[in-house]
């Protein structure tokens, strides 16, 4: 939601305070690189990857079963045909937002406050898309049949249908995951030859030498890299939109009651960057702490992302007041009572759970000294985690559960295994990152280079 | 294939352990007998015998060559797993009849408490897989009712008794016939003091001969019949007013008021479909009749009514005198209470005189029915709106107490042999005769049964029954009207019907089912028998046969005391179950996961009690409590009823089965366990206690109010009349042609749509049931109903109105509307679900992956979802009751109703090859042939004059959430009712505040 960034741009001069002083190319490039190739692997590296790995068996573990017995493992009933399954996908797609927009929409609007943090939030979207892809194609009751939801050339002469805002999805989807892919490997060029050149093991030597694909260093590259990240920065910004656009009309398309919205494309997009940032935090906060990363991801970062969370809650809270607005004003008995249900009926400690984390509790970002407070600024990443969570749970589970006939409403319950897999989502989520950290630079190497003060001059020639 | 054994020794096999083997086993693993299933070693023995399999390694060489050519020449017939083991041939001369894939029709009849009702099976290569309504049998006139269309089911049933046993051990026929040949050889000298015959309600005039022909010959023995939901009460009430046994038949057609005395005359009876076509052909604006209706528990008769109250069973009974005296019986007046409802009743039944009826249910008291017969006299009315013919069944009347009889004489050992036709009483006979134990005095017990059941473990020898469409037999309808039964099958299990036992007891010992009915109708049909006998079959009733109607006369009789005394505390109800009957259904999957029209509960039954009676003990629905009654007890979930009289809890029986087979076993409670043969029906002065657990139920419905919507209009036909346009008003409308963006879609030749009549309307579940007969629908079980996932494609929508204690009932049939703008297609990624040119909204099943968006973005929500492997793919006996026109759905596809498609396919066939159209009512869909109010109609609505565009052009017709712009094909019409003008606005008076 490119709309929300203006604000934040008036914060550009206090550049000193996003890399802490006295660092020079060598010194900087020595850091960051041995976090990948020579510092001692942290204990509570191989405590976190160790709960990645054990969590990502149980979804393995859930998946074979759902595979064996069917997708009536999970809590899916005849009124809630769409439970943990979409709800987690939607959740997952959401924090996979931040990462892009940081990337592309913060390079076109030159913040290089975000050059610290950009590298693990579009490694962060890359594996919460990873995540986010699993739902939609195990959720299905044939997943083996899922490539049908593929145009492809067949000889049955079927097509998809382009008018399911499920197709639509498959599209939005592998489009952003595609270029999401491409933009943070081609981000990584420059880092991996470094990581090449600085290797001492013949493994990561080769390795990091196939990945870095015969990068020297030399103007001509360069200036190519140059051309092609702004060129897929220019692709990936119209996604960052797109995508959870095209995600909210999965509901917006339908008819039911709650789902049927036209606020809905703006009100999911402010949301996904809101859980994005707020995923961007929870992991940034203990990574920069473990890492010693401090210097590079300074205070100015998490003030900033605060702020973008306060204003991405009040967009939000606006979907929600218009929506509530919206059922009242329309007269529809089946939206008042949708409404209605939402604040009173079964569900109502979701509703008032999630307006408590997307709207109350964000108000605490107004002060600077909350900003400033690590602790603080933690909680209120995990309440925003949390309070987008229950956002789609709000959205899916209890629209669907009371629609228009009273005769076929019903209630939905999560089962054990809706659980295992989410778990195991997360779980899969934080193995790929916990490998992500150990293997590859985290932090762009050369984009922090040019903030340092000894790159001004060439830097202002590059842009020139 | 089955051998029989003739094994003589007698290890006993353990049935228990079999069980718990046959629990375990899963895909294609077959069983001969038990004792293959064990493995024991009268089979290693037996198999050694027949195929010379050694019993240990020592083959010689002569042995293994025999074994060797045996082996090879098996080979080949094995070798494609598909293939069935035993010999099969091919037909060298087909016959006449049997043209493969098209079905063939017979008529027979379903057994309802021992009456006949006139159906049509379809068979498939003889091979029966539908059961409907017969149009010319009295009792059907072409409609059908749950039981009726489930019985299929349980001609199919693996569980069903397989195998001649005595003790245990498997015995040919003939050493069944000649251990009853030792047993006449004995009795025939004591003139058969010791031989008991005990059958259920029996109207067969074949085995009524028989067993007569048994009694001239040993005069001493008794025939004892028992039939748990038996109709002693009518025939004591008649025996009351006029002074002798009769059974009463009514025309409800004739009648333009009713009054209902807990009769449920649309909801259960052998005549139940003809009761429901009579009522409803009154239920139209212009002729509407109007229905009375008392009872203590909510009924589907109550739900109709157009005034209902819940009364008591003691106040009904002074009710019933209060009415009797308003309406000028002699002889009461005195002690009748005075009340306004009654005296507006009785005011509106006498200025009908003639044309009026009063009805009492089953479970009323003799006097009860006495005053109902009286009032009808009165009125004018016998004659006109009631008949009244000879009871059909030949054994006293008096059930109960020829039960008890012979209870005594078993216990006091005077019972040498005891021959149990049917039925199950070790289950079903009232609990203080404990009929079980005093059996097992008897010293020789021979059973014949469906299934091995709770009777079948305390008889030595068990006789697999034949099923009613494996059977030849006669029956006759509560009017007399016989029907040949017929059978469409060979027994499947080597079944014997009750002729056959019988004969074992005549000097023709040997003569099958089919010489014995023949022999009894011959020279009993009219003109040339051969003639008469096929058109007797063909027909499916014998002309002529229905009883004469008997002149009455009302004698005074006395009122019942209990009448003027108040029910002391609470009062336990007893009612058969309305899906699985007396239990004898409970094996059936079909009704067990039926919907019960009131509850909307499956898989259980439960303690039902007005909400007011909940309060005062302080418990809510799906807490436990403990029931007691003259020192037995019994733990039931509680179930808060809408409409139930406060202080009476009622319990449905048949649940609580331990042996009734794998799905009825763990199902519900045992409410006979509380029955005793003084309190059949109603039993004053139970004892509640509340527990601290919980039981869950599977519901199918949460919600029962409308919450203001308009799902089912409802208006008086007085102001409908006044106003047609009344019902459009009642909801919004639908959006304009020109709303849409989309274009018309060009139509076919046809354009296929359904209304349904809320007016007729009983909801009777009839048409669920021949839905998932018709189509295939598997079962889910009880935990998958719980988790909202029945698979049913109609479902009957239940709704209250008003007040808690007295609310108006509505039941809506919801299926899909086939939408011509429908929200399902328009997301399903795959195109899985698409619109055919004429209209149906289709479902492609292999094209399918299951995202489920369809059914989310269903406005009626009346897809399923197989999300487990819910048909049985595995066992063999189960695949024979599908319909080869359906397909066979597996897991993952969403389904719904499909119109019956493969109905509408044929007619096109017929009308294709005759190059003409397909004529308005060719094609019947499986409800509408089912319902028994005929409220379903589907046909062309592209064509002005089908029965369908007729309906639909009423101005009591609309659709289901138009106002989305969906454009449904299914339509309804309004439900009319018509209350007392004396009556309307004093209706519902404040009782109870909650």
């Amino acid at each position: 939601m490119s709309t929300a960034e203006p604000p934040h741009s008036e914060q550009k001069p206090a550049t000193g305070a996003i890399l802490a002083p006295g660092y020079t190319f060598t010194t900087l490039t020595d850091k960051l690189a041995s976090i990948a190739l020579s510092r001692r692997t942290p204990k509570s590296w191989f405590f976190g990857a160790a709960v990645g790995f054990v969590l990502t068996m149980v979804l393995l573990a859930t998946i074979t079963h759902l595979v064996f017995k069917g997708v009536g493992i999970f809590g899916v009933n005849v009124p809630v045909g769409w439970g943990f399954d979409i709800l987690n996908f939607v959740w997952w797609i959401g924090i996979g937002h931040a990462g892009t927009l940081i990337s592309a929409i913060l390079l076109l609007l030159r913040q290089p406050w975000r050059n610290s943090i950009n590298r693990f939030a579009e490694a962060m979207t890359i594996f919460a898309v990873s995540c986010a892809g699993l739902y939609p194609l195990l959720h299905t009751g044939r997943p083996w049949l899922d490539y049908w939801l593929v145009p492809y050339p067949n000889t049955m002469g079927m097509w998809p249908n382009f008018r399911s805002p499920l197709i639509w999805d498959v599209f939005a989807v592998t489009t952003y995951a595609t270029v999401s892919l491409l933009f943070w490997y081609v981000g990584m060029i420059p880092d991996l030859a470094t990581l090449r050149d600085r290797a001492k093991a013949l493994w990561a030597k080769m390795l990091y030498g196939m990945l870095a694909m015969g990068w020297r260093g030399s103007a001509r590259h360069w200036h190519r890299y140059e051309t092609a990240s702004l060129l897929l920065a220019g692709l990936a910004t119209p996604l960052v939109i797109s995508v959870h656009t095209v995600v909210s009309f999965d509901f917006a398309a339908g008819i039911v009651p709650g789902w049927h919205a036209t606020i809905f494309p703006p009100y999911f997009v402010a949301g996904a960057i809101y859980a994005g940032f707020a995923m961007v935090l929870t992991l940034a906060i203990p990574l920069r702490k473990i890492y010693g990363l401090e210097d590079f991801i300074t205070m100015k970062h998490l003030d900033n992302m605060a702020k973008i969370l306060l204003a991405t809650s009040l967009i939000v809270a606006y979907g929600y007041a218009v929506e509530a607005f919206m059922a009242f004003y329309s007269g529809n008995v089946y939206e008042r009572y949708m409404m209605w249900n939402r604040a009173t009926g079964p569900y109502k400690h979701m509703y008032w759970a999630l307006i408590f984390c997307n709207v109350l509790a964000p108000q605490m970002m107004w002060f600077r000294k909350l900003r400033h407070s690590i602790p603080a600024l933690f909680v209120m990443a995990m309440i925003v985690n949390v309070g987008m969570w229950l956002e789609r749970y709000v959205i899916i589970v209890v629209s669907l559960s009371r629609d228009f006939l009273p005769s076929s409403w019903g209630l939905y319950k999560g089962t054990v295994f809706d659980w295992s897999m989410f778990l195991g989502s997360i779980g899969l989520f934080i193995a790929l990152l916990f490998l992500f950290i150990r293997l590859l630079p985290m932090i762009s190497i050369f984009e922090m280079r040019v903030i340092l003060p000894e790159a001004k001059v060439e830097a202002k020639e590059e842009q020139a | 294939m089955k051998f029989t054994v003739d094994s003589r020794r007698s290890t006993g096999v353990d049935i228990g352990a079999a069980r718990t083997k046959l629990g375990e086993l899963h895909g294609r693993e077959y069983w001969r007998s038990l004792e293959e299933l064990l493995e024991t070693d009268d089979f290693r023995e037996h198999l050694h015998r027949e195929f010379r399999v050694p019993i240990d390694s020592g083959v010689d060489r002569r042995e293994l060559l025999t074994l060797m050519g045996a082996s090879i020449a098996l080979a080949g017939l094995t070798g494609c797993t598909r293939q069935p083991t035993e010999r099969i041939y091919p037909y060298v001369k087909p016959p006449e009849e049997i043209v493969p894939g098209e079905p063939l029709f017979y008529a027979t009849a379903h057994l309802h408490e021992g009456y006949a009702r006139g159906v049509l099976a379809k068979s498939y290569e003889g091979r029966p897989i539908k059961v409907d309504g017969n149009d010319l049998h009295p009792a059907s006139l072409g409609g059908s009712d749950v039981f009726a269309q489930a019985s299929i089911l349980n001609m199919y049933d693996p569980d069903r008794s397989q195998t001649l046993t005595e003790r245990g051990q498997i015995r040919p026929w003939s050493a069944l016939l000649a251990a009853v040949k030792l047993t006449l050889e004995q009795e025939r000298p004591r003139r058969g003091s010791g031989l008991r015959f005990l059958t259920t309600t029996v109207t067969s005039p074949t085995l009524q001969a028989q067993i007569a022909a048994v009694l001239a010959e040993l005069p001493d023995a008794k025939w004892i019949a028992w039939e748990p939901t038996g109709r002693e009460n009518v025939f004591a009430g008649t025996k009351l007013a006029f002074g002798q046994e009769l059974q009463p038949v009514y025309a409800f057609d004739k009648a333009d008021v009713v009054l209902s005395l807990e009769a449920d005359f649309l909801g259960s009876g052998p005549s139940m479909p003809r009761h429901v076509r009579d009522f409803v052909s009154r239920r139209r604006a212009e002729t509407m009749n109007r229905l009375y209706v008392v009872e203590s528990t909510p009924t589907l008769t109550g739900a109709r009514a157009d005034h209902r109250r819940p009364l008591t069973p003691a106040a009904i009974e002074s009710f019933a005198a209060s009415v009797a005296a308003g309406v000028g019986v002699g002889g009461i007046s005195a002690g009748a209470p005075a009340d306004a409802f009654a005296d507006a009743v009785a005011a509106d039944l006498k200025s009908h005189a003639g044309a009026s009826l009063v009805v009492a249910g089953e479970t009323q008291p003799p006097a009860v029915h006495a005053l109902a017969h009286a009032m009808n006299a009165a009125l004018g009315n016998v004659g006109k709106t009631v008949r009244y013919v000879g009871s059909a069944a030949d054994t006293p009347a008096a059930q109960t107490a020829a039960l008890a009889e012979l209870v005594g004489e078993m216990a006091d050992g005077r019972v040498s042999t005891l021959v149990i036709l049917g039925g199950n009483p070790a289950f079903n006979t009232p609990a203080d005769l404990d009929f079980g134990k005093a059996m097992q005095k008897v010293g020789l017990r021979i059973r014949l049964g469906l299934y091995n059941d709770e009777t079948s473990r305390l008889c030595h020898w068990n006789v697999a029954e034949a099923h009613a469409l494996e059977s030849w037999s006669d029956a006759r309808a509560e009017d007399g009207t016989v029907t040949i039964l017929q059978p469409l099958i060979a027994p499947l299990f080597s079944g014997k019907t009750a002729h056959e036992l019988l004969a074992a007891f005549s000097a023709e010992p040997e003569k099958s089912a089919h010489d014995i009915v023949r022999d009894q109708w011959r020279g009993k049909l009219p003109g040339d028998f051969e003639a008469a006998w096929q058109k007797s079959l063909h027909d499916g009733l014998v002309d002529g046969s229905a009883f004469p109607s008997r002149p009455v006369a009302v004698r005074s009789f006395p009122l019942d005391p209990r009448a003027s005394t108040l029910d002391p505390s609470l009062t336990l109800l007893f009612r058969p179950d309305p899906t699985i009957w007396d239990g004898s259904y409970a094996n059936n999957g079909w009704l067990q996961e039926l919907a019960k029209p009131m509850t909307k509960l499956t898989w259980d039954n439960a303690a039902l009690m007005a909400p007011a009676t909940a309060e005062k003990l302080g418990v809510t629905t799906e807490d436990v409590v403990e029931l007691s009654f003259a020192g037995r007890r019994v733990e039931a979930p509680v179930w808060v009823m809408p409409g139930q009289a406060e202080g009476c809890v009622t319990i449905h029986f048949g649940y609580g089965r331990t042996r009734g087979g794998r799905v009825a076993d763990g199902t519900g409670f045992n409410a006979y366990a509380l029955r005793e043969s003084r309190t059949l029906w109603a039993a004053p002065g139970v004892e509640i206690r509340k527990t601290l657990r919980r039981y869950p139920l599977a519901t199918t419905q949460h919600q029962h109010s409308m919450e203001g919507r308009a799902p089912v209009r409802a208006v008086t036909a007085a102001a409908y009349l006044e106003n047609p346009g009344v019902v459009a008003h009642m909801g919004e409308p639908p959006p304009g042609p020109h709303d849409t963006m989309y274009p018309q879609l060009p139509r076919g030749s046809y354009a296929w749509g359904m209304a349904i009549d809320l007016s007729t309307c009983v909801g009777c579940n009839a048409c669920v049931i021949a839905c998932q007969s018709e189509n295939n629908i598997p079962i889910v079980g009880k935990e998958q109903v719980q988790r909202g996932r029945a698979m049913q494609w109609i479902r009957i929508d239940r709704y209250y109105k008003g007040s808690l204690d007295a609310p108006e009932t509505f039941h809506q049939p919801v299926t899909c509307m086939h939408c011509e703008n429908a929200p399902c297609e328009v997301v399903c990624p795959v195109n899985a679900t698409v619109h055919s040119a004429e209209g149906l909204n289709q479902m492609v099943y292999n094209r399918c992956v299951g995202t489920r968006y369809c059914s989310n973005n269903c406005p009626y929500k009346v897809r399923r979802f197989n999300f487990f492997l819910y048909s049985d793919f595995t066992t063999e006996i189960k695949k024979m009751v599908n319909n080869p026109e359906v397909t066979v759905r597996s897991r993952g596809v969403m389904e719904k109703c499909s119109y019956c498609v493969q109905r509408i396919n044929r007619a096109r066939y017929a009308a294709e090859k005759e190059n003409r159209p397909i004529k308005d009512g060719e094609i019947v869909t499986a409800c509408e042939q089912a319902c028994p109010a005929r409220a379903i109609t589907f046909g062309n609505v592209d064509d002005p004059e089908s029965r369908v565009s007729r309906a639909k052009a009423e101005k009591r017709g609309y659709g289901l959430l138009v106002e989305l712009g969906t454009r449904p094909r299914t339509s309804y019409l309004a439900s009319l009712s018509n209350p007392s003008p004396a009556l309307a606005p004093a209706e519902e008076p404040e009782k109870h505040k909650a």
